[in-house]
């Protein structure tokens, strides 16, 4: 295991960040084409790796590919999958991840990849080719107006119609995906631009005037003393800790203030690995399928610190009836998000690592015993995480055991659905950054190719890829992407032969009319990965994870479990969309 | 919230950057958190390369009320202020082309004589005039002027700015209700939000 790097993502100052470059100026003033010059400044940005597929409008730019080998380009299978191997490369590292792909259905075909990105705050920026300048507009061959269609799932895009524009706009585009709230950048340029001659000069190109763009960093002192006040004056306050707090690496400073005045850590799903679960103030995730106990905490508080969060649905719920005996301090750093959903006593507009930071010396330390032990009850009152014994295999036992098995040290991915929620609950995180999952979107197929993004940016570490037999077979053709590469990623797969949460919500809110959710001809797993090239293996039985987890860790290379589960099993506790903690579901076999 | 829920009407101006595209970010977020642009002026403002837009957008209150923030988010634009509930003023303008004969063109004439309206065209059978002011008092003329028989009626988006401060280091758009004025002007001036467009 390589411990990540925590200082790695969003530097505080801007020469940090360029820093990571490679500086390989070599070739300036000299006259380059457009699509050298995209290389020569993705290079300067620290670009190491390439995700992509190639296509006519996009081959002027990697017709120079070769001239630079410090750019590994991983050829994937499909263009979503490039643009999720991107996300997972940048959820891993902290970097931004890259992704290439042709005009036309090349360039649609990374749209959900990047609305996945969008809504989970993930830097990516994707160079996508267009057609001709001339030809735009004409319903050209494989013409499609991308930045159009990306408009809604980007942070912003750019269409690149003269070559002087090329290293200006790539640089910028850097700079707007990592920075403030990250997220994905598209940039589509039009062969003849990539073909064009023009000069690159990182110094000249590097110059960002955006007048429009600000990045918060420290939040004004009275928007501090007014939170500050609320946590001193509080007897009950939990902190919500989102993604926030590992898209701006506030682990150490999360931890230092919930132990100075001692508020027990509820994580969004989002947050997990945020903090750590061995502490004794993690208090586990709320909302739809959260923990009761943190559910219930959140109720019982008296003062909520939205840490990096932005009160989503699923946590929330019925937004009249959410958490109505408390107060709210939310602390963001994109200011469009305080009182969108729920209306805030003090909202702190910052890097929640620089508020934190500003907040710790401010909050007076505390003990509070008797909250601690409220909480500490409602763990006791509430098992969520206990695991009913049918005698069956189910998914909980399988991320139990890789839980168990990896120590919680492994970077744990997924797409969405029951097997998301299984391993949000029972997997013990206990490294910084370390869950990978479509949260916002809920992307199906996210975690196949996102692993593959992870173990590029992470090639010591332990992948797990914990997949539903739906999602996986909707990217399952990354496989070959992740042989390719020789990449160790292990893939369990919750195999019940259904949509599983389909299944569940049809069977609790409509009328158990189960129509569509079966996948009654599911390919055989086992020799589906050997037919790509893995070794594939499948448990039927509870006492043969563990073995079967060790063995998928020995092997070298990439692996594909087939964990053969209960065909229709719930995932508990659960409270409905829009509802309330009146109506929370816990599993009643306990 | 409820689909039923009563729509609520904010005045935003925005400094953007004036080039192609930016019209079409704002106008799709606005689509996408469901706002109607009730009216909207754009033009170059006195800065190179920004314009300055005043819009009008229409959405459940939640929604509308967070149309600033939302539309700051977005790489291009500068600034954008909610100014509804500051005190300010606008103006629109409409040019209104009303049918006429030789017996009531003089009545025209008078009518845009009250309102304060240029008379900026007349042909055989019709005068075009110009006038300028809050909505009510545009609405009111149009009215008028409907028995001769309204042939066209153009009108723009509505344009706002801050009323500038009477009192020195003070931001502009503040109400001075509560302010004891100079010379013993009245202390209870009281200015509804948003209503402040008429002459």
């Amino acid at each position: 295991m390589v411990p990540r790097d925590p200082n790695l993502v969003l530097p505080d100052n801007e020469d940090e960040i360029f820093y990571l470059g490679q500086e390989t100026n070599i070739n300036m003033g000299k006259t380059l084409t457009g699509g050298d010059i995209a290389c020569e400044a993705l290079l300067n940005e620290g670009v190491d790796i390439v995700f992509g597929l190639p296509g006519g409008a996009i081959l002027p730019l990697y017709g120079v590919l070769s001239r630079y080998p410090q750019l590994r380009h991983v050829l994937v299978r499909h263009e979503q999958g490039a643009a999720h191997a991107a996300d997972g490369y940048a959820r891993a590292s902290g970097r931004v991840g890259v992704a290439f792909a042709t005009s036309g259905p090349g360039a649609t075909n990374l749209i959900t990849g990047l609305a996945t990105a969008m809504m989970d705050s993930v830097p990516i920026v994707a160079i996508t080719g267009q057609v001709g300048r001339a030809a735009i507009g004409s319903d050209a061959f494989q013409e499609t107006d991308i930045t159009g269609a990306t408009l809604p799932v980007t942070k912003h895009n750019y269409l690149v119609t003269r070559v002087e524009d090329v290293g200006p706009t790539v640089h910028e585009a850097f700079h707007i995906a990592r920075t403030g709230r990250p997220g994905p950048v598209l940039i589509d340029i039009p062969k003849d631009v990539m073909q064009e001659e023009g000069t690159y000069d990182y110094e000249r190109d590097r110059q960002i005037k955006l007048p429009g763009y600000r990045i918060p960093t420290t939040a004004p002192e009275d928007q501090i003393d007014a939170a500050v006040k609320l946590i001193n004056e509080a007897e009950r306050p939990v902190f919500l800790a989102g993604h926030g707090v590992i898209i701006s690496r506030a682990f150490d400073k999360l931890k230092e203030l919930a132990e100075k005045a001692q508020i027990p850590v509820v994580t969004t799903l989002l947050g997990i690995s945020g903090f750590p679960e061995n502490h004794p103030l993690h208090v586990g995730f709320p909302g739809m399928h959260g923990e009761a106990y943190a559910s219930l905490a959140l109720d019982d508080s008296d003062l909520i610190i939205s840490a990096g969060s932005r009160f989503d649905d699923r946590i929330v719920g019925n937004v009249n009836e959410f958490a109505t005996r408390s107060k709210k301090i939310h602390i963001d750093i994109d200011p469009a998000e305080i009182n969108k959903s729920v209306q805030v006593d003090a909202a702190v507009v910052g890097n929640l690592k620089h508020v934190l930071g500003q907040m710790i010396p401010k909050a007076e330390r505390k003990s509070r015993p008797e909250w601690i032990r409220h909480v500490e009850q409602l763990k006791t009152d509430h098992p969520s995480l206990h695991i009913p014994e049918t005698g069956n295999l189910s998914g909980q036992h399988v991320v139990r055991g890789l839980s168990n098995i990896t120590k919680g040290n492994a970077i744990i991915c997924t797409g969405v659905g029951q097997h998301q929620m299984w391993a949000a609950q029972h997997y013990k995180f206990t490294q910084p950054n370390s869950w990978l999952c479509s949260g916002g979107l809920g992307t199906m197929g996210y975690e196949v190719p996102s692993a593959i993004g992870a173990q590029m940016a992470m090639p010591e570490a332990l992948v797990w890829s914990i997949c539903g037999d739906g999602g996986f077979q909707m990217t399952m053709m990354e496989l070959a992407t992740a042989v390719e590469n020789r990449l160790p990623v292990k893939y369990a797969i919750l195999n019940n032969n259904h949509l599983g949460m389909i299944t569940q919500w049809q069977e609790l809110f409509y009328m158990g009319d189960t129509q569509a959710d079966a996948y009654t001809a599911n390919p055989d797993f086992v020799k589906l990965a050997e037919a790509f090239g893995m070794k594939g293996m499948r448990v039927e039985e509870i006492d043969d994870v563990e073995s079967a987890i060790e063995e998928a860790n020995a092997h070298p290379g990439p692996v594909i479990v087939d964990f053969v589960i209960e065909k229709v099993e719930h995932v508990y506790p659960m409270i409905p969309a829009g509802g309330s903690i009146q109506d929370l579901m816990e599993d009643t076999r306990v | 919230m409820t689909t039923e829920s009563k729509f609520e009407a904010r005045t935003v101006t925005a400094l953007v950057e004036d080039r192609p595209g930016v019209l079409a970010r704002i106008a799709g977020l606005c689509r996408r958190r469901g706002l109607n642009i009730a009216s909207l002026a754009v033009g170059r403002s006195e800065q190179a390369g920004l314009s300055r837009l005043t819009f009008v957008l229409e959405g459940p209150p939640g929604v509308v009320n967070q149309c600033a923030a939302q539309l700051e988010r977005l790489v291009n634009v500068i600034d954008a202020t909610d100014i509804t509930n500051k005190n300010h003023i606008w103006r629109e303008l409409a040019l209104v082309k009303v049918g006429t004969s030789t017996d009531t063109r003089v009545e025209v004439l008078e009518l845009s004589r009250v309102f304060r309206a240029n008379v900026i065209d007349i042909g055989v059978d019709s005068v075009t005039l110009e006038l300028t002011g809050g909505r009510e008092k545009i609405d009111s003329m149009i009215t008028l002027l409907d028995r001769f028989g309204i042939k066209e009626v153009m009108r723009t988006g509505r344009v706002a700015v801050l009323r500038g401060t009477l009192f020195e280091g003070e931001e502009d758009g503040q109400f001075q209700s509560s302010r004891k004025w100079a010379n013993g002007l009245p202390h209870e001036y009281h200015v509804t939000p948003g209503v402040s467009g008429s002459v």
